[in-house]
């Protein structure tokens, strides 16, 4: 296995399914000959020229708009967002159209595209660039949604994001592109909608996905050292799809929960997971389920206050103890 | 010299003579004045069993329009690809959907062209190059574009043709379009059907260029193009240079085509009483312009049918879309299970969650 930064997990993904379908193209701002915003196509217009990797003007309903229609005909296009914040310029192609196509059709019409790029805040870049959309997106029935927290998860899903006959909406993170993991030489993927245990636990557990589900390592470790309290950390990484079976089994095991999300609370993903446990299993629950969320608010620009906007590992120790 | 006087000089162009025109057979006439009667007979007894309660939501009627898709659709070849909005029974019927299959999507049945699943504004034909249907105003724009870039991409002769009215042009994202369509020369065809009048507001209200919407391809470096919506030959000339642009230069166009509906914007202010049209307005479109009855005439006035067999066509037509009528009311219903259906390619082939729904909170 190859120790590799995320963002070259995700590249490598790019690489190998430009070269297995030729059906496949990206296309974004940026994205061919810079090497993308946060370079996570470097080197790929080099190797595969303008066919398959497409700068495209700021014009997000258009290009993307332009993507779904591209889709309708066969074609496999990869959209990159400079940060998933400005999908809501796009928001009439990606719901009306993307998300719709299927049903009014009558299954007539498949949408086989994938639209990436980083979301969620922590960069002090202010409340416009800073949203965790993966909850807007889930809403809408015809789109899936993922989030990859890990090189690894970020690789394999992203190979199957791409496989995927339906629109595929893909939550990346501009704080996970530097952080190294271990990705295997040969190829794999990994179905959607299949969770993760990141940490094994029997006394708690805490659902989490994207750089959340990092931050819940932490704090499982912490709570382990300090307190001899092993918590679970089960990793969601697919949203809709989502792996209900993992999420009721690792509660019905550790009887207490924690949501950990960088959603805002309300209508959040938590809010969703936080129904279904206590409609599916509320006799397994020995505490009330606690959730730590982004505070509910825009994002706040100064760097500092920002990180505490966000779920910290205090945070989550702090919920947890409360329900142990 | 004033340039009334040199417009008053030059002669009209008779667009009969044009070489795509030329070489109509006697056959392909009378398919157009078939086809015109099939558009405008399927609406009418759509509206009256609309009007019987018998169908759901809006019904936005092409009647007065039916020359623009007829003329348009006639010139389409295996890689040219049609798109449209809300008003959509004209182009699918044009492209060579069926009456039964149309008249059950209205009546939302299951053996509806979209399973009962997409109604009136969403029809869907992708055998037959038709990408539909679409609700939201420009919405369909982009995704023609995206029909003409792939056709690019996969290297064939090919077009893509997007409808849209006079209200859509005044949507952000059209202009996206053009712009991207310029840029990477794309085998775009954007067809205007000015219609003077988005929902009850006329162009005068909503444009501040009124005179020609079309010219502001100019922006773009797009060729564009005015026809007059009356005449079948001049919507296919000027449709027939757009396509060979398109084929031959790879090159987007404009074409912005005059027409004139004659019922209201929907079935909902069909009676008018919203004023936002004159009567005389109206009654003179209805007597003098109607495509339908001019493209009739020509065909008497040059000897292909007799009025006694255009009376015929007409009938005949009209007995399609009262039998269209009969297959949707005996038609069943959608499932309830049909609900969560068509929403995901792999639920519905491929996995167990899928059948159940159970992934995808639907319990
Ligand atoms: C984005 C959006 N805004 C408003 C509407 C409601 N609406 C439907 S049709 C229409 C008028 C559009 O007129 P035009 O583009 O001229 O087409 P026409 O109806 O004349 O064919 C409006 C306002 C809509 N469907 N989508």
């Amino acid at each position: 296995m190859a120790l590799i930064e995320y963002r070259d997990a995700l590249n490598q993904a790019f690489a190998e399914e430009i070269e297995r379908d030729p059906n496949v193209f990206l296309i974004g701002e940026e994205v061919a000959e810079y090497d993308g915003a946060y370079k996570v196509t470097r080197g790929l217009w080099k190797k595969y020229g303008d066919k398959r990797l497409v700068d495209a003007p700021i014009s997000e309903a258009g290009f993307i708009g332009m993507a779904v229609g591209a889709s309708m005909l066969g074609l496999r296009p990869v959209i990159e967002l400079m940060f998933w914040s400005f999908c809501t310029v796009a928001y009439d192609q990606i719901i009306n159209n993307a998300g719709c196509v299927r049903y009014m059709s009558g299954g007539l019409i498949n949408c086989p595209i994938v639209i990436r790029g980083p979301a969620n805040g922590g960069t002090g870049v202010g409340a416009t660039h800073s949203h965790t959309p993966e909850n807007w997106l889930a809403n809408i029935p015809g789109l899936k949604v993922v989030s990859a927290a890990t090189a690894y998860d970020a690789k394999g899903l992203m190979k199957t994001a791409i496989r995927d006959n339906d629109p595929v909406m893909f939550m990346e993170n501009t704080l996970l592109y530097g952080e190294k993991g271990e990705v295997p030489d040969e190829e794999y993927t990994i179905p959607l909608g299949l969770a993760d245990i990141k940490r094994e636990g029997s006394d708690i557990t805490f659902i989490a996905h994207g750089r959340a589900a990092l931050t819940s390592v932490k704090a499982a470790e912490q709570l382990a050292h300090e307190k001899g309290i092993q918590a679970e950390v089960l990793d969601l990484r697919s949203i809709r799809p989502i792996d209900e079976d993992a999420i009721l089994r690792s509660v019905s095991k550790t009887h207490r929960v924690v949501l950990v999300d960088e959603n805002k609370p309300f209508c959040g993903v938590s809010a969703q997971v936080a129904t279904m446990i206590q409609e599916k299993i509320f006799d397994e629950l020995d505490a009330p389920i606690r959730r730590v969320c982004t505070i509910d608010a825009p994002a706040i620009y100064s760097p500092e206050v920002e990180k505490l906007q966000l779920p910290t590992v205090e945070r989550i120790l702090e919920k947890a103890l409360t329900i142990l | 010299m004033t340039e009334t006087t040199a417009e008053a000089e030059v002669s009209p162009v008779d667009y009969a003579t044009a070489p795509i025109n030329a070489s109509l057979t006697k056959e392909d006439k009378i398919r157009f004045l078939r086809q015109l009667y099939s558009i405008r007979n399927f609406e009418r007894v759509a509206l009256k069993h609309y009007n019987e309660g018998k169908m759901a939501g809006f019904l936005h009627l092409y009647i007065g329009q039916e020359s623009v898709a007829v003329g348009t659709c006639s010139l389409l070849g295996e890689n040219d690809h049609v798109i449209t909005a809300y008003r959509d029974h004209g182009h699918a019927l044009a492209v060579g959907m069926g009456m039964k299959e149309c008249m059950a999507e209205l009546f939302g049945k299951a053996t509806g062209c979209s399973k009962g699943k997409g109604g009136s504004m969403h029809f869907f034909a992708p055998d037959k190059n038709y990408w539909g249907g679409h609700g939201i105003v420009a919405g369909q724009t982009p995704l023609g574009l995206g029909l003409a870039y792939a056709v690019k991409y996969k290297g064939l002769k090919g077009s893509a043709l997007a409808f849209l009215g006079d209200g859509a042009v005044n949507q952000g994202v059209y202009y996206e379009c053009l712009n991207l369509a310029s840029l990477w020369d794309l085998p775009m065809i954007y067809v205007i059907e000015n219609n003077r009048y988005s929902m009850g507001t006329s162009l005068d209200r909503s444009s501040a260029l009124k005179n020609c919407l079309a010219e502001r391809a100019d922006g773009f470096g797009i060729v564009w193009d005015i026809a007059n919506g009356e005449d079948v030959y001049e919507v296919r000339a000027k449709t027939w240079t757009a396509i060979e642009r398109a084929h031959n230069e790879s090159r987007p166009t404009v074409l912005e085509i005059d027409t004139y509906r004659h019922y209201g914007h929907s079935v909902a202010d069909a009676k008018h009483k919203g004023g936002y049209r004159t009567a005389d307005e109206i009654e003179q479109f209805k007597n003098r312009h109607d495509p339908v009855l001019l493209w009739r005439q020509r065909m008497i006035d040059e000897g292909m049918v007799t009025a006694e067999e255009a009376d015929a066509i007409n009938k005949e037509t009209q007995a399609e879309a009262n039998a269209a009528v009969k297959f949707a009311e005996e038609s069943p219903i959608p499932t309830v299970e049909a609900i969560n259906q068509d929403v995901y390619f792999e639920v519905d082939r491929q996995t167990e969650a899928g059948r159940t729904g159970r992934h995808f909170f639907n319990d």
